[in-house]
């Protein structure tokens, strides 16, 4: 097909326009910004909830809210970040770049790309709405139970339980089916002579997350379930008076709980040494390491789940099995670490700002991942659990393994989206601002979290002071720091130098063969991988 | 290092012109058990560990990093892997090295540790059972001495300090109106459980945490080698007064302790004969009201105003205003009594937690305080009969 005929086939289309458009949208490109916009604001909802959490633990005694409200807040703000802001950024992430990575036109499954993205601020309504709903009278919050929704706390809780439920429900529906599309697509729409052996790792990571996906959110699904029974229509799951097991919920969720947290990480996986690849100007080292790897960790994530809950109590042999299984996971991933060092060394460097959130996101990451794997030991993890070792260590993977390298992938593939550059100042900034107050937000939290402090709790002994007064310091230019993101974000979208088609002297991979922003229909004419 | 920390916490404290803030810690507190010693000694071996791969990796990084760079002239190598003979070793050893670190070196302490952690029989000396209730805890001693005593323990802190309508004591957050008392160098098997949701009974300097669970016995065990207090709190979210149920720990000597013991039967005594005898409405009253602000004013606020939806006023109510028993003399179903021995949704059963002297005069205050003036007076004989 020539060019003149795909342009005449892009306008064939009678495509709707203003917000008919974006409703009715099947366009993987269009569907995939939807996806990073909503990303975007549940971020800044999440944080917003987290800086009232903060400025409350500022000082010893209750300044700001009760307990209840508190509580509330913890929760939503998990189940926000990682439902509502984290995966949506990994699944735009995904429809933007599979198709372009693997040379397909579109997503496999279209309707269900763009059924599966609206759904989405659904279930964020649903997330949000018993606040608004408390501040006129009607119930009381959201749910006031932490992201766990723990039986028999949960089955105890208000109507903000509820809602939570049906948000679990409807994210999980929509994850599915992302999941689902992503799987057709990969295994279904590869250009010519791209192996799954040649694909790029953002498409390996993605396709290993999308089967954890499908294996673990019916798992959680039935979970709510059983806890909407419970709470509702007399049913005695969890609750041990009527021969059920409040332990049952523990194990339900954290099967789905455990791989989700690598269903957050992989994707990030998948692009980094593409990053590392395109600034060091050095092929990816280790490709078929790093391929195994992932598929090992997404197995071993499926059989760990009990190191959540270590403290319930169970038999020698099991602890010892979670104990040692969880420390397996680290062999894995010192592969993959091993492989994006390797990846830097020797190549010729320079430090765009995707780069420097790369390095800083080893160098982080790395902190979280070697705090897991003494987590592990099951002795010491009495004194960690439910402290605020915990809260640091799991931000150090989270927030950095997952919102810091989605950070790095916004600004490597911010030109390719947008066909404009953006502030290379501002993001630098943004990626020191970032980091440094990170680590004073966090840093902290392990020394507070082994002398002794409890997670969750909304008021604290004088002891602590110090390190919390720092924390929710850190906490404050950390979340202001993200308006040069969004900032950063806003006028690349608008305008800017214009960015080549490869966009980054070193960048390798389909992507960077398409004009900046790509064509509507991506790949027009097949693409073939030799 | 310690100067420094000092100058800036100093720098720190001055910047944000508070004085109140006591000592802060970097690490676990003084162990006070062998399994803490231990937990403390695997912590630290580990802690050392991964600080070594750290400090390693990044130093790699960083040479990379500095070294590498194109502005320095630095071509690219084209390596995708390990090729050479000396190459692959370099990939092998590491990871060599991780699979010994695992395995060997935390992986055998840590199996250790945990052997040791879940012992809770062998030469145990005596059992205490602790049972989370929201929100505060209750010892039951089941042998030796002290069998029988048994007891709730209360934040003590008052509500003024929290709402910081009072300077904040040393032991803010963390102190109780009745400690819980064990022997110094005797092995205590501690059962857990609940009556309501999951908590976590947890002492640092202990270095034992485990989930109280509702329905199910959980267990670990103590052995305190130094006469002292020991602080600590619940550690699983459970509900609004997670962060207001301390845990305090008295060890006293073994003599010191069967004294104690002695002391709490002839109290434990002399309340259960007080449900004998006949109470005047004006001293059902106050001793009501002291009980109420001990264990229902955190729901039902001071006032009796409540907290709806799910903490009813009870200024007003129809349970507090209603009749207490039917015409055969029997408590009736749903009645104030009823709700208090048996306990209702959210509401705990207090039968098990206060005696009859107490549910009288918590009752008896509820009806005749807090907004509410019913007149009638229940007497602790009759919660005594009604528990029949």
């Amino acid at each position: 097909m020539s060019t003149k005929a795909a342009i005449h086939h892009d306008e064939h289309h009678d495509h709707p326009k203003g917000m008919k458009h974006w409703f009715t949208t099947t366009n993987h490109k269009d569907i995939g910004t939807m996806y990073l916009i909503f990303s975007l604001i549940m971020f800044f909802v999440g944080g917003i909830m987290i800086l009232g959490v903060r400025a409350e633990l500022f000082q010893p005694g209750l300044q700001l809210m009760k307990p209840e409200f508190y509580n509330q807040l913890i929760g939503s703000h998990a189940l926000i970040m990682i439902f509502a802001a984290l995966m949506p950024a990994a699944t735009g992430f995904a429809n933007w770049m599979i198709p372009l990575q693997i040379g397909a036109p579109d997503m496999a499954l279209p309707r269900i790309n763009n059924w599966g993205f609206w759904l989405l601020p659904v279930a964020a309504t649903l997330l949000i709405l018993p606040f608004i709903l408390a501040l006129f009278g009607v119930g009381d919050g959201g749910a006031a139970t932490g992201w766990t929704l723990y039986a028999p706390l949960s089955v105890q809780g208000g109507m903000g339980v509820d809602f939570a439920i049906f948000a679990i429900h409807i994210l999980g529906v929509s994850s599915v089916l992302g999941s689902i599309n992503v799987i057709v697509t990969i295994f279904n729409m590869r250009a010519p002579g791209m192996t799954l052996m040649k694909m790029p790792l953002f498409a390996w990571g993605w396709l290993i997350t999308a089967f954890l996906l499908v294996a673990t959110i019916p798992v959680l699904a039935g979970a709510v379930t059983m806890l909407l029974t419970d709470r509702h229509f007399g049913t005695h799951f969890f609750d041990a008076a009527g021969g059920g097991d409040p332990i049952l919920f523990q194990h339900l969720f954290w099967f789905f709980g455990h791989p989700e947290v690598y269903i957050l990480l992989l994707p990030v996986w998948g692009f980094m040494p593409q990053i590392l690849q395109t600034f060091s100007r050095k092929p990816i080292f280790g490709y078929k390491a790093q391929v195994f790897s992932l598929i090992a960790i997404g197995i071993l994530s499926l059989v760990v789940w009990a190191h959540h809950f270590l403290t319930a109590g169970m038999p020698v042999p099991a602890l010892l099995y979670f104990m040692y299984s969880t420390m397996s996971i680290s062999l894995p991933l010192a592969v993959l670490f091993f492989c994006w060092i390797a990846n830097i060394w020797k190549g010729a460097l320079t430090f765009e700002t995707p780069m420097l959130f790369a390095i800083g996101w080893i160098i982080l990451f790395g902190i979280g991942g070697l705090t897991g794997l003494v987590l592990a030991d099951v002795a010491a993890d009495a004194q960690y659990h439910h402290s605020y070792f915990v809260v640091a260590h799991f931000h150090y993977t989270l927030f950095v393994g997952g919102i810091m390298g989605i950070m790095a992938g916004v600004y490597y593939w911010l030109p390719k989206m947008t066909g404009h550059m953006y502030n290379e100042k501002l993001g630098k900034l943004h990626f020191w601002l970032t980091a440094i107050s990170f680590n004073l937000t966090f840093l902290p939290q392990f020394f507070v979290g082994l002398a002794g402090m409890p997670r969750r709790i909304p008021d604290y002994a004088l002891q602590f002071a110090e390190f919390n007064a720092i924390s929710s310091v850190g906490a404050f230019i950390l979340g202001l720091s993200q308006l040069l993101f969004l900032y950063n974000i806003i006028a690349c979208a608008r305008g800017g130098k214009k960015a080549t088609d490869k966009v980054w002297e070193g960048a390798e991979g389909l992507e960077w063969t398409l004009s900046s922003p790509p064509p509507y229909h991506s790949f027009s004419k097949q693409p073939t991988i030799k | 290092m310690q100067f420094l920390n000092k100058v800036f916490f100093s720098l720190f404290l001055a910047l944000s012109g508070s004085s109140a803030f006591a000592d802060y810690t970097w690490n676990f507190p003084t162990p006070a058990t062998p399994m803490a010693l231990d937990t403390l000694e695997v912590h630290n071996k580990f802690m050392v560990i991964v600080c070594i791969i750290f400090i390693v990796v990044l130093g790699i990084m960083i040479y990379s990093l500095i070294n590498h760079r194109k502005s320095k002239g630095q071509k690219a190598s084209k390596a995708t892997g390990p090729s050479t003979k000396s190459q692959i070793i370099w990939t092998i050893v590491p990871f060599a090295i991780l699979l010994y670190i695992d395995f060997i070196l935390m992986g055998i302490p840590a199996y250790h540790s945990v052997v040791f952690m879940e012992d809770t029989k062998t030469n145990a000396d005596m059992v205490v059972k602790v049972t989370g209730l929201q929100w505060r805890w209750q010892y039951e001693y089941m042998d030796g001495d002290a069998k029988g005593i048994k007891f709730v323990s209360n934040l003590s802190t008052p509500q003024d300090q929290i709402d910081n309508k009072a300077s904040k004591g040393k032991d803010y957050l963390l102190e109780v109106d009745n400690r819980v008392v064990l022997p110094v160098g005797k092995k205590v098997r501690l059962l857990m459980t609940s009556t309501d949701v999951i908590h976590n009974w947890w002492v640092p300097a202990f270095g034992s945490a485990r989930d109280a669970i509702p329905g199910y016995l959980r267990e670990t065990w103590v052995k305190i080698e130094k006469p002292g207090v020991y602080r600590g709190q619940c550690k699983e979210l459970c509900g609004k007064g997670h962060g207001f149920m301390p845990v305090v720990v008295e060890a006293v000597s073994e003599a010191e302790f069967k004294t104690w013991a002695q002391d709490q039967k002839v109290k434990l005594a002399a309340a259960n004969a007080g449900a004998d005898k006949q109470w005047s409405k004006d001293d059902l009253v106050a001793k009501g009201k002291e009980v109420y602000i001990k264990n229902c004013a955190v729901c039902h606020q001071a006032g009796g105003q409540g907290l709806p939806p799910t903490f009813p006023a009870l200024t007003g109510s129809k349970i507090a205003n209603g009749p207490i028993f039917g015409a055969d003399g029997k408590y009736l179903k749903d009645s104030h009594l009823d709700r208090l021995l048996n306990g209702k949704n959210v509401m705990p059963a207090w039968k098990s937690i206060l005696n009859d002297t107490d549910i009288a005069a918590v009752i008896t205050y509820e009806r005749n305080g807090l907004g509410n003036s019913v007149g009638d007076v229940l007497q602790p004989s009759q919660v005594k009969a009604a528990r029949q």
